[in-house]
């Protein structure tokens, strides 16, 4: 597998490594110790070490989920926990300690915040070392800084949501991560206040064998919009690297939360996040997520519509090259009468890449009047090239409407021999047929991430093409 | 032949000898056909006679595999050449059944398409250059953002590969029965557009069975093909001849049996 990965960082932009940058290295593997230390240098109350204790233990009871991706070669002993880059928080990117400044610089981070960001997290290894606000949205109450300041700053609000969407003991990642989290962004929008700049994360591991935890949590309150956005990227190594990241959105009455994530680990990067949102009454949540890279993704959004009228969207793209399996989907779970959804999945494998869709929709007995259309589309562009689907449908109300379709197709040779006859190169024409082929996801996005997820698309082409 | 004796005078597409076969069965037999920049000929034949055959063996769609002749453009063989590459070098053909590819909108393709081509157009000037020529093939500036062939009619799909021609301007252009399908209206637009490309610059192969376009488009020469051959050539008065007696007669004196071919003696009628 090692090999595998590495043959293809010749495709991969972001897999320049700036050498180690940290002030402490926590020991390889986990334990109490390394989790009660990670807890003691973040000087945290009581609660939440024993929080961490506690996870700790479901994490190391529960076995390895089998049902999915195969995880057999991800080894939790190889694994660096707790890696802080910095003694200090940057307010100014000045403040950055300059090798890490020069890895978002080459990541275009500051350029995109000055041209078009309303706020920027910036977290290297475990913490996040750079973030800043728009002050206009700051002056309106609306809260945008790191998870553990969250829980400094703001406790009462921190642990009144914190692990209530996503419980400790859900499954063994999520266990994972309530232990050993760090990082991530803690976002709150008081009611009626709309965000309508995106508010962005940027995700950056830098060595090898590190393991990335963030935790993120978003609560809009009654009327409020909000759109957050997260990227990553990773160093291409030998050894594995694992990210394990809990996300819970709560969006209260009326609230509309947009959360678009572009996913691009290097290709040794285990990628398994559990992301979960609750919409109440008449609340708007949308998933926008794209997975380009990692070894291994296992993720499937959900949304617990509570309240009546909630409408839930859950969009994805996956990308699975040579070597990758990106295991994706998404869960609606319709608890309130007259809640809607809709499930869109594009998948694209090429070489020995593999995706699937793995969904579950659900129906309460109560939930009158539902309405949910899924639809998963997946695009082969190679004969060693695979796609599963695993859609579950779970249905105890009579009265819901319920539309599910379902594709298979390979790139044309028409339509490569279509946009040949105009010029266009084989390679330079997958890429279109592709981007095509996603574009009602590249659609839903900023104008400058669907620009850059064109790019990426055809610099995944690169080479594929004999 | 005197290929080797005289210089080429201008470029042309030169077709000697061509055998193709799909899937292994032998579907064209020994075409020779010749057509100079700067002239229109029409390629005619009943169904099933090899035309669509021999347009994408010269524009190397890979489904057609050439088992010997040859096929050159400017004298240099295309044989070896990826359809890309035909293209940059000025071919062009519109297909009888244009490819939808859905996600990619008719403005993003013909960018593609003029970038390909050496023709990276300013945003503004490209635009204007797309409103136009839809115009003039009286198509709403609406299509610009529609994705290519997606749910076009025929006819909005065969008026979109004249679009492309006028953009693109060719050195050789192959039309493989754009004509077919079209109401009287839309063919006389699409015989308009092609009159309006028409000139030194570009040689036309125009692939039909019926005259029907050659009353608004006069070939310079005609072309008779039947069970993969070009069995006759000569000037205009041969699609007169195939308006009044059908193919039959000559396809007989070529030694080919009529009934044998699929809608052949029928193709003047329609
Ligand atoms: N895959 C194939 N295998 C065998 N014969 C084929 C295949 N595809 C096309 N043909 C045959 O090739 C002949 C020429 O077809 P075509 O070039 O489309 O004719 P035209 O354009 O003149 O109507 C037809 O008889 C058709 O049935
Ligand atoms: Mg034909």
């Amino acid at each position: 597998m090692a090999v595998a990965a590495k043959d293809l960082t010749k495709d991969y932009q972001f897999g320049f490594n700036d050498g180690e940058v940290y002030v402490f290295k926590a020991a390889k593997g986990l334990s109490r110790e390394v989790v009660a230390d990670i807890s003691r240098r973040k000087s945290e109350p009581a609660w939440m070490l024993a929080y961490r204790l506690k996870a700790l233990e479901h994490f190391q009871r529960r076995p390895l989920p089998t049902w999915g991706a195969d995880l057999s070669e991800l080894d939790f002993d190889d694994i660096y926990y707790y890696v802080r880059p910095a003694e200090e928080q940057g307010r100014t990117w000045d403040e950055v300690p300059a090798a890490i400044k020069q890895t978002f610089d080459r990541l275009g981070i500051p350029e995109a915040e000055r041209k078009y960001l309303a706020g920027v997290s910036a977290q290297y290894e475990s913490e996040v070392v750079y973030h800043s606000i728009n002050k206009d949205l700051e002056r309106q109450g609306v809260i945008f800084c790191d998870c553990d300041t969250g829980l400094r700053e703001h406790e009462d609000i921190f642990r009144q949501y914190f692990g209530t969407v996503v419980p400790p003991n859900d499954n063994k990642f999520a266990a994972l991560n309530s232990s050993v989290w760090s990082g991530g962004s803690f976002v709150y929008v008081p009611k009626g206040v709309r965000v309508e700049i995106p508010l962005q994360a940027y995700f950056r591991i830098n060595s090898e064998s590190m393991g990335q935890f963030e935790r993120t949590l978003i609560i809009a309150e009654e009327g409020s919009f909000v759109h957050y956005v997260e990227g990553c990227t990773a160093p291409t190594y030998s050894r594995d690297s694992l990210h394990s990241a809990v996300v819970e959105i709560i969006a209260q009455p009326g609230a509309h939360v947009r959360y678009t994530t572009i996913q691009n680990w290097s290709t040794n990067v285990y990628n398994l996040v559990t992301k979960r949102a609750i919409a109440k009454a008449g609340a708007t949540v949308q998933w926008v997520d794209g997975n380009l890279g990692s070894k291994v993704t296992a993720k499937y959004p959900s949304i617990y519509l509570m309240g009546e009228g909630a409408h839930g969207e859950i969009l994805s793209v996956a990308f699975a090259g040579d070597g990758q399996h990106q295991d994706a989907g998404g869960k609606c779970i319709h608890v309130a009468p007259n809640t809607t959804s809709t499930i869109v999945s594009k998948s694209v494998s090429k070489g020995t890449g593999r995706t699937s869709y793995r969904g579950h929709l659900k129906v309460h007995p109560r939930a009158h009047g539902v309405r949910s259309t899924v639809r998963c589309d997946a695009l082969l562009l190679d004969e060693s090239a695979r796609s599963d689907t695993y859609p579950y449908m779970d249905i105890e109300a009579d009265d819901v409407e319920i539309g599910h379709e379902a594709t298979v197709s390979k790139v044309g040779d028409e339509q490569l021999f279509y946009l040949g006859s105009r010029g266009i190169s084989e390679q330079e024409a997958t890429a279109m047929v592709v981007n095509g082929f996603i574009e009602p996801f590249t659609k839903e996005l900023p104008m400058e991430y669907a620009v850059e997820l064109n790019r990426l698309i055809a610099l995944q082409m690169e080479g594929s093409v004999g | 032949m005197t290929g080797t004796l005289t210089p080429v005078a201008t470029e042309a597409l030169e077709i000697e000898g061509l055998a193709v076969e799909v899937d292994g069965t032998r579907i064209l037999d020994g075409v020779d056909l010749r057509v100079p920049r700067g002239e229109v000929h029409a390629l005619m034949g009943p169904n099933g006679s090899g035309k669509s055959t021999l347009a994408y063996t010269v524009l190397g769609h890979p489904k057609y595999r050439v088992v010997a002749g040859d096929c050159r453009w400017g004298g240099i063989s295309l044989l070896a050449q990826t359809p890309d590459e035909r293209a940059r070098r000025g071919l062009f053909l519109s297909l009888q059944y244009p490819t939808a590819i859905p996600g990619v909108s008719v403005v993003n393709f013909l960018r593609a398409a003029l970038k390909a081509h050496g023709r990276d157009l300013p945003a503004r000037e490209l635009l204007m250059t797309l409103r136009r020529e839809l115009e003039a093939l009286k198509m709403d500036s609406a299509f610009l953002s529609r994705y290519i062939n997606d749910g076009f009619s025929g006819g909005e799909k065969k008026r979109m590969e004249i679009v492309q021609l006028a953009v693109l301007r060719p050195a050789l252009a192959i039309l493989d029965e754009t004509d077919s399908g079209l109401d009287v209206d839309a063919l006389r637009t699409v015989a308009e557009g092609v009159n309006r490309v028409r000139g030194a610059d570009m040689g036309i192969l125009i692939i039909t069975h019926y005259q029907r376009i050659l009353d608004y488009v006069t070939p310079d020469r005609v072309h008779v093909m039947a069970a993969g051959r070009v069995i006759a050539s000569g000037g205009r008065e041969l699609v007169d001849r195939i308006e009044r007696e059908g193919y039959d007669r000559l396809l007989q004196a070529a030694g080919l049996e009529p009934s044998r071919l699929e809608g052949a003696g029928s193709a003047a009628s329609a």
